[in-house]
């Protein structure tokens, strides 16, 4: 194994910032800051709180916004994918699909979660970085699209 | 309208996506490296993780003492506990599409601040799944409770 593009600095100050995000989304409004959930909650509504959840997304691409302006670097300039169109949509599939049924993505389990040491989403973090993990694997090496 | 909620919701969104962002996680090729765990292995995904939960381990016992949210009525965590099979089903089909194109949906949404094409295809694709899976959960759910009303009814 071979470490490369290591950014521990910038990874630890950006994890902070949705560490104090997800706090304060808790401490006012009582709410997980989870991404497919607040987004789920949009695109097929189950009660009548749309509003925040819009507003919290639209707050989403304005920091990315906000981060282009700023200019920090090391920085991203341009988004390259990893993989051809067909490859994006059943990626898109695949995660609205599995974060809609296993209820959490990243975020909602990998962060908030394990914060509240749940034990639910333990094992749902703990069985997507292994599928993930397998499937760049099997993509990468076996298939050897890199 | 609350407006005092909204803004809390902007604050933090505007917080979480400037986070993905200097983490350099909104970049799908970061995020497969550090998936990449048998090849050239970039462990910062790991670092942005471990900053988030320092922040929230600390915080979130704190806050939950509270009788209620600042600004709200009461606090609404996930109250299921159990582990069941479409918990793991779902957590892997994630891991799936994570692995293919290195988007989880807040880097995905906080890309599009990058008007690109390829990023609107994701989206969208992730919009179309996340609805009819909800459609076809709330529909079994609403199956369900007709089942347990027939049952009930059967037993009295």
């Amino acid at each position: 194994m071979e470490i490369i593009n290591f950014t521990p600095y910038s990874a630890l100050t950006g994890g902070a910032l949705i560490g104090l995000s997800a706090a304060i989304l808790l401490l006012f409004k009582g709410r997980i800051a989870g991404v497919s959930g607040i987004a789920g909650g949009v695109i097929l509504p189950e009660k009548e709180d749309i509003p925040w959840r819009i507003v919290f997304l639209i707050g989403l691409v304005l920091g990315g916004l906000l981060y282009q302006l700023l200019g920090i670097s090391p920085g991203v300039e341009s988004i390259q994918p990893v993989t051809g169109k067909l490859g994006l949509v059943l990626a898109g599939l695949l995660v609205g699909i599995g974060s809609a049924l296993g209820t959490g993505c990243t975020s909602g389990h990998g962060i908030c979660g394990l914060a509240r040491r749940s034990l639910r989403s333990l094992v749902a973090t703990l069985t997507f970085m292994l599928t993930a993990m397998i499937t760049v694997f099997i993509v990468r090496h076996l298939l050897g699209s890199a | 309208m609350n407006l005092k909620s909204l803004l809390i919701a902007l604050v933090s969104g505007l917080l979480f996506g400037l986070g993905l962002s200097v983490a350099q996680m909104i970049d799908p090729a970061k995020v497969v490296n550090f998936l990449d765990v048998t090849g050239r292995w970039d462990p910062s995904l790991a670092f942005v993780m471990a900053g988030a939960l320092a922040v929230n381990i600390l915080a979130t016992p704190f806050i939950l003492k509270r009788n209620k949210p600042v600004c709200d009525t009461l606090f609404r965590t996930p109250l299921k506990e159990q582990i069941d099979r479409r918990l793991i089903i779902g957590a892997s089909l994630f891991g799936v599409g994570w692995g293919i194109a290195g988007y989880c949906p807040g880097p995905m949404i906080t890309a599009v601040s990058f008007v690109s094409t390829d990023i609107m295809i994701v989206l969208v694709a992730y919009i179309v799944g996340t609805f009819f899976t909800r459609l076809w959960m709330r529909k079994q759910t609403n199956n369900q409770t007709e089942q347990e009303r027939q049952v009930q009814s059967c037993i009295e």
